[in-house]
């Protein structure tokens, strides 16, 4: 698993790679909250359009974060959902948390 | 009767999560398991593996996981164990968002038995967990959906 992160204007964007899982949640979970620090943003973006496999433990990274954001009165947002993982996603109940958009730059729209 | 079958033991580090499920799906793809079915399969090992490293072993990366599949001619079935601290209380355990961590969202048993047709978990505390899942082949296990290698 990889990612990227960059800040556009007030959003944090996570750009995931390949398999979010117990062994990537740690260090993505550190490296993500670091960077909301740093880089002082107020909301968040999870780009999951080039993700393969996602289990718990990653939409536990997901849902910890969005947590976080929104207590700061920021907004958490994902975007690009593979086919593969929709019915793990519908099934842990994010998306009556956080808003699923098709693709990156309708969910910046909403959140710019 | 059983058509083919694998073992593998392991320690409880993470990156093993990733092997355990990759390991299961190769071995499921001998049968005619749609993508969708493989999906789900590797979701249902991820869990189970995941549970016997942050709860069996509490995060220690100094346990063993067993891990064995079996397919026969109307399933496959598969069986995670550990040697860790058990589950006090496996009814509980199995209720979604009960874990009292926020980053977790306790939905490992709730993904295994969606994704699963049946899920066993025998479990004794101080001495370890065995859950066994159970996904029945496509059409339900026609003998002449196996593909020899």
């Amino acid at each position: 698993m990889g990612y990227e992160i960059r800040k556009e204007g007030n959003i944090l964007i996570v750009k995931v790679y390949g398999e979010f899982d117990l062994h990537a949640a740690d260090y993505a979970r550190r490296d993500i909250d670091s960077q909301i620090r740093a880089q002082g943003v107020k909301h968040l973006l999870f780009d999951l359009g080039s993700l393969t496999f996602i289990d718990s433990s990653g939409l536990g990274v997901i849902l910890g974060r969005y947590r976080k954001v929104s207590e700061s009165g920021g907004r958490a947002a994902i975007s690009g959902t593979p086919p593969n993982i929709k019915k793990v996603m519908e099934i842990s109940g994010l998306n009556r948390l956080m808003p699923f958009f098709v693709d990156r730059a309708s969910a910046m729209l909403e959140l710019g | 009767m059983i058509r083919n079958q694998m073992r593998l033991e392991f320690l409880s580090c993470s990156e093993n999560v990733g092997l355990a499920r990759v390991a299961v799906a190769a071995f499921a793809s001998g049968v005619d398991f749609n993508l969708s079915d493989l999906e789900e399969i590797k979701v249902a090992v991820s869990e189970a593996v995941s549970n016997a490293m942050i709860h069996g072993y509490e995060g220690a990366t100094t346990g063993t996981v067993r891990l064995s599949a079996s397919l026969s001619n109307e399933d496959i079935e598969i069986v995670v164990e550990d040697d860790g601290k058990g589950i006090p209380d496996v009814e509980q355990a199995m209720l979604p968002g009960t874990g009292s961590d926020p980053e977790r969202l306790g939905l490992g048993f709730v993904f295994m038995k969606s994704f699963m047709d049946e899920v066993d978990v025998r479990t004794e505390v101080g001495k370890g967990t065995r859950v066994k899942l159970l996904k029945s082949l496509p059409g339900n296990g026609n003998a002449d959906k196996f593909v020899k290698n």
